[in-house]
């Protein structure tokens, strides 16, 4: 693949990603805009935004390449990922907008009247963010040394800058433009290419891709396929509701009702976008299976159209799924480093230390620790360390936020309990499979995909410490549903509103 | 000598039907945390919590479900539907409508559900 192409891709949806944050500048004068774009995104800009920052390079690179891999099961990612949205929308997404709070750690403690659970959930923001953007930063030094043979450390390097640039000047307001206009580029540099791929397929006589065990479901080589299939359903269903970078967005809604419809727009882009890549994987099958054998699956969506439609035109599309997998970069690794510097500056840098000020100081801490990891940690693999902010986010948030909706029994020993075992035992399953031998048997099943028993773990000790302190219950629960649960327009007393 | 009687005082009772008319919505007990607020507040949740845990129902047999039917009848692999596997088609395309008519289902209950809260506790 020649490199001119790749690299005029990469430069140029890094300058239009730029452009577009520039002309969101303009709207951006208070904090409130620089947090959550002062609560006035619309469900169509919203979803598209929210469906452009979430789909990571996991999903636009990932998918197709454990697919051209492993086979079936390996569907269930994308499955799992859209899934996640339903129930989020269902368990979360009305309620965690009317609690009218900023960041995770906020709706912990209005919801707990606790400052504890708060320290606690800030340290965990901030880890399962950092965990989520090493990848995407080492995932665009491979990619860029994919298209234009540079160093690996270079392409996290423009990711992290042009990111840092965005969100230093514009904030939350500049990211939803920027965000909403990286979902149609990436749909468009999946599907315009796919159409000329699938005309090639066509005109070879359409061989048909699947057969053999590739094509069977739970048959892979994995010791324990169905509980592995199980456990990946449970994190990806039950960690997107609490990634710290999905949750900060839905405070930009103007309210619970509009909350809700934008979900439901942010399934319908999510099916959409994940009918291509399972595409890529399939047709690699058959013209590209030396990727199988070199271990290098991940780069089959960059390599395929240049294999299948030759000479220019192939270069072009080819340099059109590069660009596509920089935005995918460039978006989740903007919602990221909003989420964490966010948390960042409202907790740790202090009081003495607010406003639009002390958020462009979190985000420069935000963006470079997470870079300096990717680039002196090179080759944990994207899919896995992407895996494992999911496994820990399913493990902590989803029972903080679901108990914390629904229940109110829960109370703030109860919420600390259970995330400390919940974050603990899934960091520790997944610092021990990254680090160590593949492991064989039960035992190697259990830690590479510790959702399934780690996630009941959480929410089973969150109720019982729960229910053995009641004592600890917080004061205001009555009022603090009431704000969590009735629709806006009902005049009630909702107690104390933010912002 | 008698003393002069005391004029006459009429005696009335207070004008009882009147003033007892007082205005009281489900907001304002709902405000006032008495036991019929919280009795609003706790039908709304239980509404709104029996509708989520359907829709879950729903996801849980019809697309969790997926890998133990794959498992108790792996003879699926051979079920071609217009050239494809039926395993690949439902999960790389199939699932995706459902869970957007799942969704579509849950905003418009839910949606129902509070304009029925909103109704009662704002009736006088």
């Amino acid at each position: 693949m020649s490199p001119t192409y790749g690299v005029v891709a990469v430069l140029l949806v890094s300058v239009a990603t730029l452009a577009i944050g520039a002309y969101g500048w303009r709207f951006s004068r208070t904090t409130s805009d620089f947090f959550v774009a002062s609560r006035s995104v619309r469900p169509a800009l919203n979803a598209s935004a929210i469906g452009g920052e979430y789909l990571s390079a996991a999903s636009f690179l990932g998918v197709a390449g454990l697919v051209l891999a492993f086979g079936t099961d390996m569907l269930w990612y994308p499955v799992g990922w859209t899934a996640g949205y339903l129930l989020l929308l269902v368990l979360v997404a009305a309620p965690l907008r009317r609690s009218g709070a900023y960041t995770l750690p906020d709706f912990a403690e209005a919801r707990l009247e606790s400052r504890s659970v708060r320290g606690i959930s800030s340290l965990l923001v901030v880890g399962v963010g950092w965990l989520y953007l090493m990848p995407q930063f080492q995932g665009a030094g491979l990619s860029l040394r994919t298209v234009a043979g540079t160093p690996p450390w270079l392409g996290g390097l423009l990711v992290g800058a042009v990111v840092l640039v965005n969100v230093f000047f514009g904030g939350m307001r500049s990211i939803t433009f920027v965000q909403a206009f990286q979902y149609w580029l990436k749909l468009t540099a999946l599907l315009v290419p796919v159409m000329f791929l699938l005309a090639v397929w066509n005109g070879d006589g359409a061989p048909s891709p699947l057969g053999g065990a590739w094509v069977s479901p739970l048959d892979s080589a994995d010791a324990h396929p169905l509980y592995t299939t199980y456990s990946v359903i449970v994190a990806t269903f039950l960690g997107t509701m609490g990634l710290p970078h999905v949750v900060v967005r839905f405070y930009t809604n103007p309210d619970g009702r509009t909350a809700r419809r934008t979900t439901l727009v942010v399934l319908a882009l999510l099916g959409l976008f994940y009918l291509l890549p399972p595409v890529y994987g399939a047709l690699g099958r058959i013209y590209a299976p030396d990727l199988v054998a070199t271990g290098a699956t991940d780069t089959v969506v960059l390599e395929l159209p240049a294999r299948m439609v030759g000479g220019v035109g192939g270069e072009l599309l080819s340099a059109l799924t590069a660009a596509g997998a920089f935005a995918a970069f460039l978006s989740t690794s903007s919602g990221l480093t909003i989420a964490v510097a966010g948390v960042i500056s409202q907790d740790v840098m202090g009081r003495r230390f607010r406003g639009v000020r002390a958020f462009q100081a979190a985000a420069v801490v935000a963006v470079v620790v997470p870079l300096v990891l990717a680039v002196s940690a090179e080759g944990v693999g994207v899919a896995r360390a992407v895996g494992l902010a999911f496994a820990v986010a399913a493990s902590t948030f989803c029972p903080l936020l679901v108990l914390g909706i629904w229940w109110r029994r829960l109370t703030d020993a109860g919420a600390i309990a259970g995330m400390l075992a919940g974050g603990s035992l899934s960091g520790a399953a997944v610092v021990l499979t990254l680090v160590g031998d593949p492991r064989p048997g039960w035992i190697g099943a259990l830690l590479a995909q510790p959702a399934a028993w780690t996630v009941p773990l959480a929410f089973a000790t969150m109720v019982v410490v729960s229910l053995l302190t009641p004592s600890r219950l917080p004061v205001h629960v009555s009022r603090t549903m009431v704000r969590l649960h009735t629709p806006e327009a009902v005049a009630l007393d909702r107690g104390p509103q933010s912002l | 000598m008698s003393e002069p009687p005391l004029p006459r005082v009429r005696v009335t009772s207070p004008r009882t039907t009147a003033t007892r008319r007082r205005r009281v919505t489900g907001a304002s007990e709902i405000d006032a945390q008495t036991d019929l607020g919280e009795v609003y507040m706790s039908s709304l949740l239980r509404s709104q919590l029996r509708l989520a845990l359907l829709v879950l129902a729903g996801l849980a047999v019809l697309v969790a479900g997926l890998p133990l039917l794959f498992t108790v009848a792996p003879a699926l692999v051979d079920v071609h539907v217009v050239g494809v596997p039926l395993p690949w088609l439902l999960l790389a395309g199939g699932v995706y409508p459902f869970l957007l008519l799942l969704g579509w289902l849950y905003v418009r209950a839910a949606e129902r559900n509070e304009r029925d809260f909103a109704e009662v506790v704002e009736r006088r």
